[in-house]
């Protein structure tokens, strides 16, 4: 952060949830829609670089986080019959409780040790919800009916199957959260969560308790991911242990790599990018993917440290 | 008057090397005490285990009448143990005002200062003479001026004990001399612990010297009786200015 005038970061980020705003009233249907998809799992990626990029702890397990978050909303809707604000919390608490025992437990681990024992309790997690298929619908998934999905507060009531407040649900989560993950690495505890990026012994040296620090910074980052899952469990009505499976470890990963690690808007940018290559991709060719990893590959031959990571690299210093 | 830092039998092994071996030592509150000895005497070791970044194998460490043996690190910086390290490890990647607003934020989460952030990194910044280079990334900062910004880390941790682990190594002869009146400076409201080869710094700035030799104290005394001191002239001077 160098010479960032906190009117110019803020009125950026303000910007861009106002475009977002404005994008629902232009986007067609089917791109509307997908803007409300990428803008629940951009805070997903926010939540993993909250932890990977200013901490620089490299889970592979936080598809755990976002299906805790995902079963705790989906699950207390389908067989308790929960309303959408409560499910949303229980969603929520279940990551940041989750995020603790694991934090607990993990962190006395780091680097490539982290990186395993995070995967193996992600695989756990996994193969819990096949194996407890019963309430969980295994494989299957469940589907959350749309009668389920209607907020109500006071007199009007909310569904959020409906496209336009869809994408405003999404959004507002979306705002909260960013703005959030701004607050954060301004403050003084993320300025320590980047020294422990830098060098942890050196921070222990000048008072920190650098355990407790990266505790606290799983907690966050598990909450956020939840707060994604749950959001689109209520959002899509969908519950499914593919979203429990490794590969949802590694997709927040590889998103925020391209946007930039350690940059508050590099997650969505990094959303949107994976979303649309792939999107406009497929419609050419069934061997998209080829076409995928071949824009990975440019990307970090020019862009090494994602588009905003580069960005403020070369020319713009002061963005967060 | 009571000393701020007393070991007694302090020793640590690693495998068969005893690195430290049963040294007892006393630190008086305000003098600037200098460590000297050859490679491999256990000097930073020593310090390591006052600061707490290892355990000793045995032994006890006493500071400002607490025992302190077995506790973590960042409790003692706490304290007022305040280390900065032979090898600068100032934080590359950030600025110098990021470094310094680290230690700053530090004391006052502790209580131990107050006022704003930015006044205390300007302060830290001010004494040692790189206020004008607050926005520049540590590792855009020329090495003395790295070492420079080590020392207003560790002045901004407000500490009652500053350990300096060669503070001198790499500096230019007119950045010593600066070097020098800024220690003087600091031992006005800190005891002062440093490692140093440099004699001549040494011989200026210390108010007593203790010499140390394969893990243990050889002596102990004044700069002048330090000089005068032939098993320290054999062990040490003379391998080095033989």
């Amino acid at each position: 952060m160098r010479d960032a005038s906190p009117a110019t970061t803020y009125a950026l980020h303000i910007g861009v949830i106002a475009l977002l705003f404005a994008l629902n009233f232009v986007l067609p249907d089917y791109h509307q829609g997908l803007f409300a998809r990428i803008m629940a799992l951009a805070v997903f990626a926010m939540g993993y670089n909250l932890l990977f990029g200013y901490v620089g702890l490299l889970s592979l397990g936080h598809a755990m986080f976002f299906s805790a978050g995902l079963y705790g909303a989906g699950l207390t809707v389908y067989h308790l019959g929960w309303g959408v604000p409560e499910a949303f919390i229980a969603g929520i608490a279940c990551g940041a409780l989750l995020a603790l025992v694991i934090g607990l437990l993990a962190l006395r681990t780091s680097g490539v040790a982290f990186m395993i024992v995070t995967m193996m309790f992600a695989q756990v997690f996994y193969l819990l919800i096949l194996y407890f298929a019963a309430w969980t619908g295994g494989d299957q998934g469940l589907v959350i009916q749309q009668a389920s999905r209607v907020v109500s507060i006071g007199a009007a009531s909310f569904d959020l199957t409906d496209p336009t407040v869809r994408y405003m649900s999404a959004l507002a989560l979306f705002a909260v959260v960013l703005l959030i993950t701004l607050a954060i690495v301004r403050s003084r505890f993320g300025r320590v969560l980047v020294a422990i990026r830098e060098n942890e012994e050196r921070t222990k040296m000048l008072g920190y308790d650098t355990v407790a620090n990266k505790l606290v910074a799983v907690v966050a980052s598990g909450a956020i991911c939840a707060a994604s899952g749950a959001a689109y469990a209520l959002l899509f009505g969908y519950v499914g242990s593919s979203f429990a499976s490794i590969q949802y470890s590694i997709l927040p990963l590889l998103w925020v790599l391209l946007g930039g690690a350690a940059t508050t808007l590099g997650p969505l940018i990094g959303t949107l990018f994976m979303y649309y290559v792939t999107d406009i991709t497929s419609g050419f060719t069934s061997a998209y993917l080829l076409i995928v990893g071949v824009a990975l590959i440019l990307l970090v031959l020019f862009f090494p440290k994602g588009v905003l990571g580069s960005i403020r690299e070369r020319w713009l210093g002061w963005l967060p | 008057m009571k000393p701020l830092l007393t070991t007694k039998g302090l020793s640590r092994n690693f495998g068969g090397l005893r690195a430290v071996d049963g040294v007892d030592f006393a630190l008086m509150p305000g003098e600037i005490r200098a460590i000297i000895g050859p490679n491999g005497a256990g000097k930073t070791t020593f310090v390591s285990l006052l600061s707490g970044r290892i355990r000793p194998s045995s032994g006890m460490i006493v500071f400002d009448g607490a025992d302190i043996t077995a506790m973590p690190a960042y409790k003692r910086v706490r304290l007022g143990v305040a280390y900065t390290f032979q090898i600068t490890s100032v934080f590359a990647n950030l600025t110098a005002f990021d470094n310094v607003a680290l230690p700053v934020q530090r004391t006052l989460t502790d209580g131990r200062s107050k006022g704003q952030v930015r006044s205390g990194v300007m302060a830290a910044l001010e004494r040692t003479g790189l206020a004008d280079r607050a926005g520049t990334l540590a590792a855009h900062l020329s090495y003395g001026h790295q070492r420079l910004l080590e020392v207003a880390m560790g002045l901004a941790l407000k500490p009652r004990l500053l350990i300096l682990d060669e503070p001198t190594q790499g500096l230019a002869d007119g950045e010593i001399d600066n070097f020098i009146t800024l220690v003087r400076e600091i031992a006005k409201d800190a005891t002062v612990l440093l490692i140093e080869h440099n004699m001549p710094v040494v011989m200026q700035l210390a108010n007593r010297i203790t010499v140390f030799n394969s893990g243990k104290i050889l002596a102990e005394g004044t700069p002048g009786e330090i000089r005068a001191h032939t098993q320290v002239q054999d062990a040490y001077l003379g391998a080095t200015h033989g």
